[in-house]
């Protein structure tokens, strides 16, 4: 249970002793929340005596009645405005009284309760007070949150892009002060490293596009019924020179005709993604299979290649936003670190899944599930 | 040249840093036994003997350099070692060895910044050999 602290500001000692015992055992369940509500009430005569105990802290619901001994309860509602302090206020008011309604309002008053109420009426108020509090703050949370996300992504992104460019600087340094002799042949090799972490760095850059366009929520994205067995094709084209320069033999054993409901882009970086792995990942003189299927109500796409594979203990590691496996065998292919936790997010948006399986040495299977179902 | 007849540990898992520390150590005549891993490191440290040492500060650890430096001042406690960062560039957090506390506790005799200069190298090396 969490427990809501409810101040009742109200000249009439009956009214107070009332409300606090419908309150007092009373609590909230909300069907998308596993803790409920219960309530502590503190009870005030006047508007003095409301400030000085709103002053202390701690005040979640406030029930404010308008006409106080002193103070109007208007003063009391423009205290905690001008205090901007997060409290929910619901106005009690004895006659419906427009003006009153206005003004309250203006000043941020969140509900009105007027009197004779019944115990019934109060509950509801109360419940949609807390409510309303509830939702405030996860809203202030979730911001909170979003932005922390974002800036540890972009201090890792400046990590990645600073990287590279200084590992080029070195290189460019020692050239500048000719370290190995006057021999250019000498600086093959850092030559070839600049360039490897050039492309690298490219490679970064297309992916931040790919997923800038993912999280675009904004514009239209058009959704259509699309043939995946020829997007899946067009991708194998794409990646067959690369293939080609490492005596790749690619497999193809796709049905015809898969029909699946989806944004062509996301369909295209997916299969882009995975089969672009297959190739880099791969030994000279490799194999690539590629398997589509409909089972049922799924799509089953299954890529296998006979690379390097991965380790075990790192395949967790795999899907998280720029973790690169770093060790021998990967220290010359280039990557941003990006492309599989781009896949993992593009599969999981059609409530699909992906998983690995793979053999240190021996070689890895992607398999991506897309349940087939119309997507609206 | 500061590093004839010497022999010196360098770990780093950035084989494009360790390439380029490479030609300037060798460049200072060094002879540079070398590892990529805060593991093989551990290796070199066991099964040889050193007059100085680079270690790099993040590798499967975010203090793996530090551990490094701790294993190697327990073998050879004579041994100068300078843990080479990108940390301040990348966090602004720096650390600094200036007293005799720090470097009991760091295990390092001199914090160095990534893509330091040639010049500035060799001095701090001479100084770190007392020569």
């Amino acid at each position: 249970m969490t427990r809501i602290k409810i101040l009742v500001i109200e000249n009439e000692a009956i009214i107070r002793a009332g409300i606090t015992l419908v309150l007092q055992s009373f609590t909230v369940k909300f069907p998308f929340m596993e803790k409920g509500f219960d309530y502590t009430i503190i009870e005030a005569a006047n508007g003095e005596n409301g400030i000085e105990i709103i002053k202390k802290g701690g005040v979640d619901i406030l029930l404010l009645n308008n006409k106080l001994p002193g103070i109007k309860g208007l003063e009391v509602l423009e205290y905690i405005n001008t205090h901007r302090l997060n409290i929910s206020v619901t106005m009690i008011t004895s006659d419906a009284c427009l003006d009153l309604a206005i003004a309250a309002t203006n000043n941020g008053a969140d509900g009105f309760i007027a009197k004779p109420f019944t115990p019934q009426e109060l509950r509801i108020s109360v419940e949609n007070s807390t409510k309303q509090l509830y939702l405030k703050r996860m809203t202030r949370q979730m911001t909170t949150q979003c932005k922390s996300i974002r800036y540890k992504f972009l201090s890792v992104l400046s990590h990645e892009l600073k990287s590279p460019l200084n590992a080029i600087e070195g290189y460019l340094q020692l050239m500048d002060d000719k370290e190995l002799g006057n021999n250019m042949n000498d600086y093959h090799n850092m030559i070839g490293r600049s360039m490897q972490r050039i492309s690298g760095m490219r490679s970064l850059i297309m992916d931040l596009l790919d997923l800038t366009q993912l999280e675009n929520t904004q514009g239209e994205i058009v959704f259509r019924t699309i043939d995946l067995s020829e997007i899946c094709k067009m991708s194998i084209e794409l990646i067959r020179p690369i293939a080609i320069q490492k005596n790749l033999r690619i497999n193809i054993d796709i049905s015809s005709g898969i029909m699946f409901m989806a944004n062509v882009r996301d369909m295209e970086i997916m299969f882009n993604n995975v089969l672009s792995n297959a190739v880099k990942y791969n030994k000279m003189n490799g194999l690539i299979n590629i398997n589509m299927r409909e089972s049922g109500a799924e799509i089953i796409i299954s890529i296998t290649d006979t690379g390097i594979g991965i380790d075990e203990n790192d395949i967790d590691k795999l899907f998280l936003e720029f973790s690169r496996l770093k060790n021998k065998e990967t220290r010359d292919i280039s990557g941003s670190g990006l492309g599989l936790s781009i896949l993992k997010q593009i599969v999981e948006s059609y409530d699909g899944k992906v998983e690995v399986k793979s053999e240190l040495g021996k070689g890895s299977t992607f398999i991506i599930n897309l349940p087939n179902k119309p997507k609206i | 040249m500061i590093g004839k007849d010497k022999k010196v540990f360098l770990v780093d898992d950035d084989i494009d840093f360790k390439d380029q520390m490479e030609i300037l150590l060798k460049g200072f005549g060094f002879e540079v036994l070398m590892g990529e891993s805060q593991a093989e490191g551990e290796a070199l440290l066991k099964n040889n003997k050193a007059d100085l040492a680079v270690f790099d500060l993040m590798m499967e650890n975010q203090d793996s350099g530090f551990i490094l430096a701790n294993k190697a001042k327990r073998i050879n406690p004579e041994m100068p070692i300078i843990i080479a960062t990108a940390v301040a560039a990348e966090t602004g957090i720096s650390f600094s060895v200036d007293t005799e506390q720090d470097k009991n506790w760091l295990g390092a005799d001199l914090i160095l910044e990534k893509g330091i200069r040639k010049d500035q190298l060799h001095r701090e090396i001479s100084k770190l050999l007392k020569l």
